[in-house]
């Protein structure tokens, strides 16, 4: 039916299509209801990657202990996504295939360079959350082709450090920017991995990758974290609107960035000790 | 589309167009007035209703996607015709409502929490009315009507001495 038919739409939780809908934003001649395929919900644990199935409710993998365990900065994200109510109908997926560029879960999944699949007729084919994005409300996903699981990569360190910080005008509103982060620490306490990406700022979420680049084999003290974030904020484009003009959110992205890696450094650290004792 | 839907412990049935909301089909095909119709796009929690005890927005979904599921309105929630469940008397007596336009959403939300969480801090019940919009009472009287609630369903069953 999605092959066939241009103007048709997916829907599984609807708490952004149905919105969606009732503003006239969005016309589908034909709405495909796929939330109650039993095969298109879950969790599995592949030990160096957990693969969330696309209709699994946000509620549901908030509450999850082993995304607690091994994707926190996923874990971190669930308090700021809509509220209560809509966690427990909106899907992991349909946050993803929505692709708001403002949207925690989006920015979550390409800064931990997680891989979207999505299936068609002639079969499974997977792309990179990097090259998801491509615009707002607008993905890599083909004609005719459905999500159907996000494959989140399992950082293997010990020493695992996430951050999150969000700006926005009501708690649980669209965010104006946030930021994410995760660095994995070694055992002189120098930085052996690391990641970091901010939502809000322009069409899509966007991975500071020169930033991480440089920031990996340093003591990622707040001087070195800085510099990298200023350098890599410098080289984006960034809308403004009437929330929050250009320059502020390239100011506040920039603070909101720092402050993510520098709780990911202090949780990384407080790990170590609390493994020592 | 005929639907079949099990709401307040009884099952009702409708004739219904595929895109028609639960919230329309509550109020119009159910007679069902007590959920509000506020924002319609999942904003204000005014249409909030339980699906198997869980608060969702009945503005976010489609009759024919309702089937199947427990439907609890707020015309469910009182023990009996004429009187008032623990929840509904602490928001009368703490001045929880003004209007009462978001006060069905926030007794249904108030009671999904106060079923999972019996005795919830501060923080817990503020997050949890945290995607109910209410326009006159400030939410410092609901957020302690909720409190009181959850202290007279603590003491229900208490011995009388506990009570004081």
């Amino acid at each position: 039916m999605l092959a066939q038919d241009a103007e048709a739409r997916v829907i599984a939780g609807g708490q952004s299509l149905v919105p969606m809908l009732a503003m006239r934003l969005a016309r589908p001649t034909r709405l495909i209801d796929i939330l109650r395929l039993p095969a298109l919900a879950g969790i599995r644990d592949n030990g160096d990657s957990i693969v969330i199935g696309a209709t699994t409710k946000q509620a549901t993998a908030e509450r999850d202990p082993q995304i607690a365990a091994k994707l926190p900065l996923l874990a971190k994200v669930f308090p700021w996504v809509g509220h209560p109510a809509t966690r427990r109908r909106g899907t992991i997926g349909g946050s993803i295939a929505h692709a708001d560029p403002s949207a925690e879960i989006p920015l979550a999944a390409l800064t931990l360079g997680a891989d979207i699949i999505v299936r068609d007729a002639n079969g499974e084919t997977t792309i990179k959350s990097s090259e998801f994005f491509l615009g707002p409300m607008v993905t890599a996903i083909p004609q005719g082709a459905l999500l159907t699981a996000i494959r989140f990569p399992v950082w293997p360190q010990q020493r695992l450090g996430t951050g999150f910080h969000e700006v926005n005008a009501r708690h649980s509103d669209f965010a104006f920017v946030c930021a994410a982060a995760q660095v994995a620490l070694d055992e002189a306490g120098r930085c052996s991995a690391c990641a970091i990406g901010v939502g809000g700022l322009g069409e899509y979420p966007v991975r500071l990758d020169h930033a991480a680049d440089a920031l990996v084999g340093s003591d990622l003290g707040d001087a070195t974290i800085a510099d990298a974030v200023a350098t890599a904020m410098a080289q984006l484009d960034i809308w403004g609107d009437l929330h929050a003009s250009a320059d502020y959110r390239r100011r506040t992205g920039g603070v909101l960035a720092r402050r993510a890696l520098s709780d990911a450094r202090e949780v990384a650290n407080k790990t170590a000790t609390a493994r020592r004792q | 589309m005929k639907v079949e839907l099990s709401i307040n412990g009884e099952t009702r049935s409708a004739d219904v167009e595929p895109r028609k909301t639960l919230l329309d089909c509550l109020r119009e095909d159910f007679g069902l007035t007590g959920s509000h119709t506020g924002c319609e796009h999942g904003v204000c929690g005014a249409c909030t209703v339980l699906l198997d005890g869980e608060p969702a927005r009945s503005c976010l979904m489609f009759a024919v996607q309702a089937d199947g599921y427990e439907i609890t309105t707020i015309e469910g929630i009182a023990p009996a015709p004429g009187e008032l469940s623990v929840i509904q008397d602490a928001f009368c007596e703490m001045h929880g409502l003004q209007c009462g336009y978001c006060t069905p959403g926030m007794v249904l939300t108030a009671t999904a929490l106060l079923r999972g969480t019996p005795q919830p801090t501060r923080e817990q019940i503020v997050e949890a009315i945290s995607g109910n919009i209410c326009r006159c009472t400030g939410y410092g009287q609901i957020v302690e009507a909720i409190a009181l609630a959850a202290e007279r369903l603590a003491l229900a069953n208490a011995p009388k001495a506990a009570k004081r």
